[in-house]
């Protein structure tokens, strides 16, 4: 696949041309469109960190998404700090949960951890789904306000274009870094990761704090998309999707979910338009994927890693 | 000091006694699933969607017999058979050619079928809620302490345990369940001394469904019975079967207990919070014994 890695930045550097040019050519819900893949791209990649590169079954990550979100909004709306303290406070609150989450789930392996998480995580959506005083319950919380320069159409298109992708390079990076490659260590075989000196615990925490950040970026860019925030983003099942994007795109490879984000922001929104039947249509296109592409789209292209049945840790 | 008057009022016997027929529901659900998680290995997230088809087809079934005792009693055994074929179609179908895969792929297929089944439901009944009503002869309450407690509930409190004893009866008594159990500690030597896995597999698979089904069938008339009742009732079950021990029956009692009685109480205790406290007591079991209170298959 040597052509493809050459061609590789030039095609992103055409992407991103395309992107910048997006507002200036189509129409307002193109551009809305485009937004939203833009924000679930980002965060179904910092799913991935976890599941695709140090194996941890990370079931409950929308969570991360919500409070993030969750936590930008309130600092908007309640505390009048600066908005560019609310930026901050949403992903670094979906961090500290992560941390907090991980240290229960940590102790466990693979599907036990993912069952965990994702109860965990069921937890977190019930007490913002039922308190109503602070998080607006079920109603969630509508008319967020924006600083200008972002409240437009075209600002809040192009604050969602820098910051997802300023947050996709940052993890590229990290993903290419010796941390990195100690990831992916962990994943195909945590014995042996351990047995040549690597604190595996120490590395899947680390993992797990970075993925909830960037999951909470993503949440973050909700609020500016959206100028809202409700329950539902957070529900379980949203986890699961975003999982599907990276497996549909392909968890064994860095752009793998961006694509299969992609795809199915683009599908649903297609869907929605012809059919009430989404659900129907993600499941049939889940089940041919597990069954004739279970390294997904992109994976293809690419070898996969070996000893997936490794000794659990 | 309102939290206590809350706590050792008249009402709260009754309280634990409607927890209680609650708690029979959930045990009967996540029965099904500890089966399939400690024979299988699969966290069958359409487990919820099979509990719900299993209250469709009751409503079905009573409409098709016209109401009363017998058509009511009636769907309590059809309606669970029906999701047991349901249960057989996808284990023969999908399962049986995809165990080979991780574990995750399989999670996620049961997620497709979650999906799936979701909308069939929609395609087949509607998406208007159902009411089943109780026949005549559950309706009523009996006195239990000088306190109304419905018959219905009553009736639960007694299925229940009655299940409970026709599982152990059938786990450790009969020779399919005797296999199960084996494969669920060591798959590969049951296989090696000739057993047929697949089939012990799509038998475990079955029994799990129907127990879904006869869950959705026994609550049916309790409830609306709607699209998106498998959503809230599959994280309870998930939790059930976490704190009391994967794969572990008596865990799965217990954790409904645990489950049930802590939701009956904490809206004694706090009604705006209630709905918190089961969430509460499995996260503090959760952090004392990560996995679980019983010994896991797992």
């Amino acid at each position: 696949m040597v052509t493809t890695r050459r061609s590789a930045p030039l095609l992103l550097l055409l992407l991103l041309g395309a992107l910048l040019a997006l507002p200036q050519v189509l129409p307002r819900f193109h551009t809305y469109v485009a937004e939203i893949v833009l924000l679930t791209a980002l965060l179904a990649t910092s799913l991935n960190l976890a599941i695709g590169y140090t194996g941890l079954y990370q079931f409950g990550h929308a969570v991360f998404y919500g409070i993030g979100a969750y936590g930008t909004a309130l600092t908007l709306t309640r505390s009048g700090m600066p908005a560019p303290v609310a930026f901050l406070a949403g992903p670094l609150a979906a961090a500290v949960l992560s941390l907090l989450m991980g240290l229960i789930c940590i102790r466990l392996s693979k599907l036990y951890f993912g069952m965990i998480q994702i109860s965990l995580g069921s937890l977190v959506w019930a007490v913002v789904y039922r308190w109503y005083s602070f998080t607006g319950g079920d109603d969630g919380i509508h008319g967020i306000p924006l600083p200008d320069a972002i409240g437009s159409p075209e600002g809040s298109y192009y604050f969602t274009l820098a910051v997802t992708a300023l947050g996709v390079f940052a993890m590229y990076r990290i993903v290419r870094s010796p941390f990195g490659k100690v990831l992916q260590g962990i994943r195909d075989n945590p014995v042996r990761a351990a047995a040549i000196g690597v604190d595996v615990k120490l590395h899947q925490l680390a993992v797990l704090v970075i993925a909830g950040f960037f999951g909470g970026v993503a949440g973050s860019l909700f609020v500016v998309v959206e100028n809202s925030v409700f329950p539902d983003m957070m529900f379980w099942t949203f986890s699961l999707e975003v999982l599907i994007m990276c497996l549909l795109g392909g968890m064994y490879t860095f752009f793998g979910p961006f694509v299969g984000a992609s795809a199915i922001v683009l599908l649903r929104v297609f869907a929605s338009v012809h059919t009430q039947y989404w659900s129907l249509i993600l499941g049939t296109i889940l089940t041919l994927v597990i069954i004739f592409l279970p390294d997904g789209v992109l994976g293809v292209f690419v070898r996969r890693p070996r000893a997936r049945e490794a000794p659990d840790a | 000091m309102d939290f206590a008057s809350n706590l050792f009022s008249a009402g709260t016997l009754s309280q634990i006694l409607v927890g209680l027929s609650r708690t029979t529901i959930l045990f009967i659900v996540s029965s099904g699933m500890s089966l399939i998680l400690g024979v299988l290995r699969i966290p069958n997230v359409a487990h919820g969607s099979l509990y719900m088809i299993g209250a469709f087809a009751a409503w079905s079934v009573i409409q098709f017999l016209g109401g009363g005792l017998f058509a009511f009693l009636a769907a309590m055994l059809v309606a669970p058979l029906i999701v047991a074929a349901v249960g057989f179609v996808l284990e023969r179908g999908f399962f049986s050619y995809l165990y080979e895969r991780e574990h995750l792929m399989l999670l996620l297929l049961t997620f497709a079928f979650m999906l799936i089944l979701g909308d069939l439901v929609k395609i087949v009944w509607g998406p208007e809620y159902r009411s089943v009503t109780v026949p005549a002869f559950f309706q009523g309450s009996a006195e239990i302490f000088g306190l109304p407690l419905p018959w219905y509930n009553l009736f639960l409190l007694v299925v229940g345990p009655c299940i409970a004893v026709l599982l152990w009866l059938v786990i450790n008594r009969t020779n399919l369940g005797k296999i199960a159990r084996a494969a669920a500690v060591d798959g590969e030597m049951v296989g090696a001394v000739g057993v047929n896995v697949g089939w012990v597999f799509a038998f475990t698979f079955v029994l799990g469904s129907f127990l879904a089904g006869l869950g959705g069938a026994l609550i049916a008339p309790m409830v609306n019975i709607s699209l998106g009742m498998d959503h809230s009732l599959i994280m309870e079950t998930f939790l059930i079967v976490i704190i009391g021990g994967l794969g572990n029956m008596w865990g799965a009692l217990l954790g409904s207990l645990i489950f049930g009685l802590s939701q009956s109480l904490g809206i004694l205790v706090w009604p705006q919070f209630g709905i918190a406290f089961p969430y509460l007591a499995v996260v503090a079991v959760l952090v004392v014994r990560p996995r679980g209170l019983l010994r896991s298959t797992w």
